[in-house]
């Protein structure tokens, strides 16, 4: 079955859903957004381009993340009721009022983690020391290979809902706003992603691999 | 019956799925499965008995998820031993007539480890011998360990097993679509570790259908000397009208399975989706096969924590320059507690080639064992390649080994007793592929047959503990020939007659034969070539020599061992031109100009000219060459600092940026390390650092080190004594590290909110303890209200503000 249909059907069946994982092989590159998660602001990118030693140090990141990473994603959907407080109840506990007015007039949440694997940070590692600029060329390029796989799940997340009549939210993530990075504790379990995606919490609350993430997606 | 013996003779069938039988029989989302031992134990023993009444002979405890982290003591114990207890009783009621074992199941902890976690290998070991203790003491007749997903908590359930009981063990690891741990670690690494600590069976469960597990058991079957187990999903989940149904239905997975066992899988069962019906259906389909004979592979392999290295194909190069022997600045970096220096000559040497490197960080004035550790620990956070671990010290050795992720290779041991009595037991326990020199109590003998027939006896007392022969490489010692010219010939026959007629692996640190003669080289690569020739598996050597790696590349063209001669045209291609034509001008036009030299206070020479435009071996070359006029200091005062303050304002003006700055302190840092080269050889002085201590850290509970470290870099680069604790440090570390330095000034960097408090905690102490030093703070969190709210001295927006508040501090230090 495609992605969409798979989300529409968890979306209509109304109960929590168990979690469910999808590969991707690639996902588009955005150079922008890469070298902005590299500290080179968007004005300043044409000029650090004119380099051909910066060049080529881009051109030798991308080649280790086509080899390293890995494009997995688990989700869930489950219906959204309201409690007496006006906070949405959700499969995790939480009373963000940011959250609240995100979701507001949803009937349902998917929630699901991203991760590009562990291969990135290995090779953040090896070249941090060695050779900085690479090491945060290819922190930059990690960063944005895992957002391009959110902007791709969220995409068919989009035309899910869409075809049910319904729109999507914004996506939103623990640690945004006043929605607290210790739901990750909850959240994580409910797509077994420490079994099935490799992604483990450490004790203050992040994510390994370092390239991961979770989100929230309202639907209405 | 053992069950070892049993298997013998005999494929094992293990149990299937337990979470969705729980479910159904009533375990709510979130409660704790190991509580139904002890609430809800006639459940837990239906279903395992329903287990073995299909045909099961192993049954898992219900103690996947049993660990100290989750429960105290008391309640441990009384899970674990109820779950032993319910799966005996289980056995005991069943109507099969098979021959029935019980199993203690040791799921991972869900913990990642240091380095790319936060948890300690030790604090892991220790958790999970609690478990084993417990399972042990309540009688079982095995160990199983599953659904590992990364290679370094695998060793720390192994070893814990290993140092609590003599019970067989049995280690399955879950993999992911890709073939590989979540963690990189490949089948094959798997296998080698594995095997090496002695794991009496090893294979895969979870993640996938036995259709998708296919590749990697057959990477198992070809590797494994044990007998390899198989333990899958039925397939994939999915959401149906909301429940979870799998793809895969017993037939089919029978038959799937069956075709493995045909392959050689000598255990098999299931895991997430299946039920007793799908190993009903394996136990019947499995009557019409004749189980594959185990058998021994011979394969000799190295590991780290995602490849093998495999000997006796292809000729291993291992990097000779992690040594301090003769090298005063790597001595000097020993000394300073400098690892960042053997981290760089550690990937210095992976990029020119090598496969391996060995590691000796023995001098007689530092603790090794301590920093053989430490070494290890480092290397295997930057570098994938197998590790030799080169110490005379058996308790550095023991140290170095057990924090080893895979299987490593072990220099060395040698024919005296004393010797290989206190090595062989570590290498039985750990693991690990030994360098056996060929000399004993009598020295080095003359003759090839000598050597050889001390090369028999190792192999008898390696034996003796456990050690096959395809765990030993032999190096039967290269003497130079300045002093006896026959001696290559006697090196040269004994590779010849331990590879031919032992069928062993040999190896040889090459360079010894040319001592004493001029142009060594010359020696020296053509001994590599003839002892290739005689069968030499691998060479410890420097692979900044070309002559070495030209003999390599040619070699391996010549023997059939380079298809299409591929690696040898690339090698080739990129060889630098022939001296005699030296490029002087043709660089210079491919370097962009950069943006401070159009500023009006560009650099005035060239050294400072290449450090602005970040030209890392040209700042080194026009370095090295400075030294010959100008005092080390003084180049660091009029060349190097005046650069990088250029590319300094340039960023903070922004009109160059980060990863600019970077390219520059790396040049800059070249210029350093030459200086620190002349300085080292004229024994004088403190490496270069002209300014303060600063003491660096990212705060307890962070592992965020990105800014850290980059601040560090431009710090060093101004001069700085930087003393890095790395990330996720102790609050009293930091205190303690202030004191012993009397450091003025701290940095300190937290990305994280939840983290910050950590943070606010060290300034505390620090005020308390060492009132004297300031502290600076940054990291993505941070403003300069955070900083103030928190006590701290100086809020520094990047690194170059860092640079200049520091700079602050010890002017007015100087001055004071």
């Amino acid at each position: 079955m495609e992605h969409v249909d798979r989300i529409i059907e968890a979306i209509r069946t109304k109960t929590r859903t168990i979690p469910q994982f999808f590969e991707y092989d690639d996902a588009p590159l955005n150079e922008m957004e890469w070298l902005r998660y590299a500290c080179v602001p968007i004005r300043d990118q044409q000029v650090v381009k004119e380099d051909p030693k910066f060049t080529a140090s881009m051109a030798r990141a991308l080649a280790f993340a086509r080899e390293e990473c890995n494009f997995r994603l688990g989700f869930l959907a489950a219906p959204i009721s309201w409690g007496k407080d006006g906070f949405p109840i959700l499969p995790f506990e939480q009373k963000s009022e940011k959250l609240k007015s995100n979701l507001e007039g949803c009937s349902a949440v998917v929630l699901f983690a991203a991760t590009v694997g562990s291969g990135m940070d290995r090779m953040i590692r090896r070249f941090e020391k060695s050779d900085p600029q690479m090491g945060l060329l290819l922190q930059g390029l990690g960063a944005e290979r895992v957002e391009s796989l959110c902007d791709l799940f969220n995409a068919e997340v989009d035309a899910a809902a869409q075809s049910l009549g319904y729109m999507t939210r914004r996506r939103y993530s623990p640690g945004y706003g006043d929605l607290p990075i210790e739901v990750q504790k909850d959240f994580l379990p409910l797509l077994d992603a420490e079994r099935r995606l490799g992604i483990i919490l450490s004790d203050s609350y992040l994510m390994a691999p370092s390239k991961s993430v979770t989100a929230i997606i309202g639907i209405g | 019956m053992n069950i070892l013996d049993y298997m013998k003779d005999h494929f094992l069938f293990l149990d299937g799925g337990m979470g969705t039988l729980l479910q159904e029989a009533g375990l709510q989302p979130g409660e704790l499965p190991e509580r139904w031992n002890v609430s809800h134990p006639e459940e837990i023993i239906r279903i395992q008995k329903s287990y073995y009444d299909a045909g099961s002979n192993v049954v898992l405890s219900n103690t996947f998820g049993a660990n100290g982290l989750k429960f105290d003591d008391e309640e441990l114990e009384q899970l674990v031993t109820a779950a032993v207890k319910n799966a005996r009783e289980a056995a005991a009621r069943s109507t099969g007539t098979q021959e029935k074992f019980v199993a203690l199941d040791i799921g991972p902890l869900g913990k990642l480890l240091k380095p790319y976690g936060d948890y300690e290998f030790e604090d892991a070991v220790a958790m999970y011998s609690k478990t084993v203790r417990y399972g042990v003491a309540a009688g079982v007749d095995l160990v199983f360990i599953e659904t590992m997903n990364d290679s370094y908590d695998t060793k720390a359930a192994l070893l814990a097993v290993k140092e609590n009981t003599d019970l067989p063990v049995f280690v399955s690891n879950a993999y992911g679509s890709d073939g590989k741990l979540m963690t990189g670690a490949s089948p094959a690494a798997m296998v080698a570790m594995l095997e090496g600590m002695h794991a009496d069976a090893i294979g895969a469960n979870c993640s996938l259908g036995p259709d998708q597990l296919i590749g990697v058991v057959e990477e198992y079957l070809e590797y494994a000397s044990v007998p390899v187990l198989l333990k899958p999903n039925a397939g994939l989940p999915r959401a149906e009208n909301g429940k979870t149904v799998y793809d895969v239905f017993p037939p089919e997975f029978a038959e799937s399975v069956g075709k493995l066992l045909e392959k050689g899988v000598r255990i098999a069962g299931g895991c997430c989706g299946t039920t007793p019906d799908y190993i009903r259906a394996v136990v019947e389909k499995s009557k019409s096969i004749t189980p594959v004979p185990v058998t021994e592979k011979n394969r000799s392999l190295v590991s780290s924590y995602t490849q093998v290295v495999e000997f006796g194909k292809s000729p291993i190069l291992i990097g000779e320059r992690i040594n301090p022997t003769g090298k005063k600045r790597f001595q000097q970096a020993l000394r300073e507690n400098d690892i960042d220096y053997i981290l760089g000559e550690a990937l210095k040497q992976q990029d020119a080639g090598v496969q391996l490197l060995d590691v000796n960080v023995g001098l007689p004035e530092i603790d090794e064992p301590a920093f053989l550790l430490r070494a290890v620990k480092e290397l295997q956070a930057v570098t994938d390649l197998p590790l030799q671990l080169d110490t005379t010290d058996p308790v550095a050795m023991e140290a170095g080994l057990r924090a080893y992720n895979g299987k490593a290779m072990v220099n060395s041991v040698n024919g005296k007793e004393e010797v290989m009595s206190e090595i062989f037991p570590l290498v039985a326990k750990y693991g690990g592929f030994v360098v056996a020199l060929t000399l004993d109590e009598g020295g080095i003998p003359d003759t090839a047959e000598e050597r050889v027939a001390i090369a028999e006896k190792i192999i008898r007392r390696a034996a003796d503990y456990g050690i096959d022969k395809k765990d030993l490489i032999f190096d039967p010692l290269a003497m130079t020939i300045s002093a006896d010219t026959t001696a290559a010939l006697a090196t040269m026959q004994a590779v010849h007659s331990i590879r031919h007629d032992l069928k062993v692996n040999t190896s040889l640190g090459i360079s010894n034969v040319s001592f004493g003669l001029p142009s060594r080289n010359i020696i020296t690569s053509t001994f590599f070539a003839l002892c290739l020739q005689d069968g030499l598996s691998a060479a410890i050597m420097n692979p900044y020599s070309q002559e070495m790696m030209n003999v390599y590349h040619a070699f391996r063209a010549l023997h059939n061992m380079d298809e299409n001669c591929m690696y040898y045209i690339t090698y080739a291609q990129n060889l630098p031109a022939p001296a005699a034509a030296p490029a002087a001008g043709a660089a210079s036009s491919a370097e962009a100009s950069s943006p401070s030299e159009s500023s009006g206070e560009g650099p005035s020479s060239e050294l400072q000219k290449a450090i602005v435009r970040g030209l890392k071996e040209k700042t080194g070359t026009l370095t090295k060459a400075m030294l010959a006029e100008k005092k080390p200091l003084e180049i660091i005062q009029s060349e190097v600092i005046p650069a990088l303050n250029i590319v300094g304002a340039d960023f903070e003006k922004k009109k160059v940026y980060l990863p600019q700055l970077l390219m520059a302190a790396e040049a800059a840092k070249s210029a350093f390390e030459e200086v620190k080269v002349a300085m080292a050889a004229s024994d004088d002085g403190n490496g270069g650092s002209s300014r303060c201590p600063f003491v660096i850290a990212t705060v307890h509970g962070d592992i965020h080190d990105i800014g850290k470290n980059i601040v560090k870099l431009i710090l060093e680069n101004y001069g700085f004594a930087v003393s890095d604790l790395g990330k996720d440090v102790p609050e009293q570390t930091v205190v303690d590290e202030v004191i012993r330095l009397h450091a003025p000034i701290v940095g300190l960097s937290a990305l994280m909110t939840t983290t910050v408090p950590a943070m606010e905690e060290t300034i505390k102490l620090l005020r308390e303890q060492a009132p004297w030093a300031k502290v600076c703070v940054g990291g993505a969190v941070l403003t300069q209200e955070y900083a103030d709210a928190i006590g701290a001295d100086k809020y520094c927006r990047d690194a170059m503000e860092t640079v200049r508040y520091a700079e602050e501090i010890d002017e007015a230090l100087k001055n004071s």
